[in-house]
């Protein structure tokens, strides 16, 4: 489905183009300015696909240093922030192959499971179903979901939820297809909703009799 | 339009990208089915959660750590 985009801004430079050619040109602070501008991201990318603290901090360092290194070879047809995740996420990937020697770590493994494919927990949800928990227990409540989830959902949920990342960015970043973004992603929500629900759900009253699971 | 059509096209439908008409089936859909319109609310609320909950923080003296470390490196040229 093609939409007619504005042209707007095809003349005006997107900032962060100018501060990478300003660090090319040997301007080390404009440099710090994307590492501030980005390092929470890239630290949080680091942590969902680890799902380790130490291993985040190596891999967010690894990035950045290799962005700098790299910076000659960024071509500025995409951008900055999208080139900068897939380092992030390579430098993630290698850190567990090594963490698992031996066993391969991939993200376009086809992910065979059914869950989640169709939505057996129906129960509405509370209103406002966070505010009956405090904000480390729905942390720990979102960390633990999440980490449930299929490595390869888990990647594509992150970068087109919750980092932003358009669908062909985020296809383009980890090198699969649109169709397999797609298919993974609507897996990936559905999976996450279907857990959370054993915490939002409405509470039923005491009458009411169902299957616990 | 089947509750599994209704399915196929979430993720378009939360994503905001459905023609008028389809939308407009969607919709018909919804107003007589109540498992379609809990599973299209929860979704949306599963997404604007993980959106606007930090999960994994990085706490102010970790991140002024982990700087300091990437940019010493940087200029001493990597």
């Amino acid at each position: 489905m093609s939409t007619i985009q504005p042209i707007a801004g095809e003349d005006e430079k997107h900032p962060d183009i100018a501060l990478v050619e300003q660090a090319r040109s040997g301007d080390v602070s404009a440099f710090d300015t994307l590492v501030r501008k980005y390092e929470r991201q890239v630290f949080r990318i680091a942590q969902h696909i680890t799902q380790n603290r130490e291993d985040a901090e190596d891999v967010m360092q690894d990035a950045f240093l290799k962005a700098y290194e790299k910076l000659d070879q960024f071509q500025g047809n995409s951008k900055f922030y999208t080139w900068l995740v897939r380092i992030a996420v390579n430098e993630s990937l290698m850190r567990l192959r090594k963490r698992r020697t031996g066993k391969m770590v991939s993200i376009d493994e086809d992910v065979e499971t059914e869950e989640g494919s169709v939505p057996r927990d129906l129960a509405d949800w509370a209103p406002d179903p966070e505010q009956n928990y405090s904000q480390t227990q729905l942390a720990e409540i979102l960390r633990k979901t999440i980490q449930g989830l299929p490595q390869g959902f888990r990647i594509v949920f992150v970068l087109r939820d919750v980092e932003g990342l358009s669908t062909e960015e985020t296809a383009e970043t980890l090198g699969l297809s649109i169709p397999a973004v797609k298919s993974r992603l609507l897996r990936a929500r559905l999976q996450l909703r279907e857990r959370l629900s054993r915490y939002f759900r409405r509470k039923k009253s005491p009458k009411a009799t169902g299957v616990e699971k | 339009m089947t509750c599994t059509e209704f399915l196929a096209l979430l993720d378009d439908l939360i994503d905001n990208s459905v023609t008028a008409e389809t939308r407009a089936e969607l919709e018909r859909h919804l107003h007589g089915c109540e498992h379609c319109e809990v599973t299209l609310n929860t979704t949306r609320k599963t997404i604007q959660i993980y959106r606007s909950h930090e999960i994994y923080d990085l706490p102010p003296r970790l991140r002024e750590r982990l700087h300091a470390a990437i940019m010493s490196r940087c200029k001493k040229g990597c």
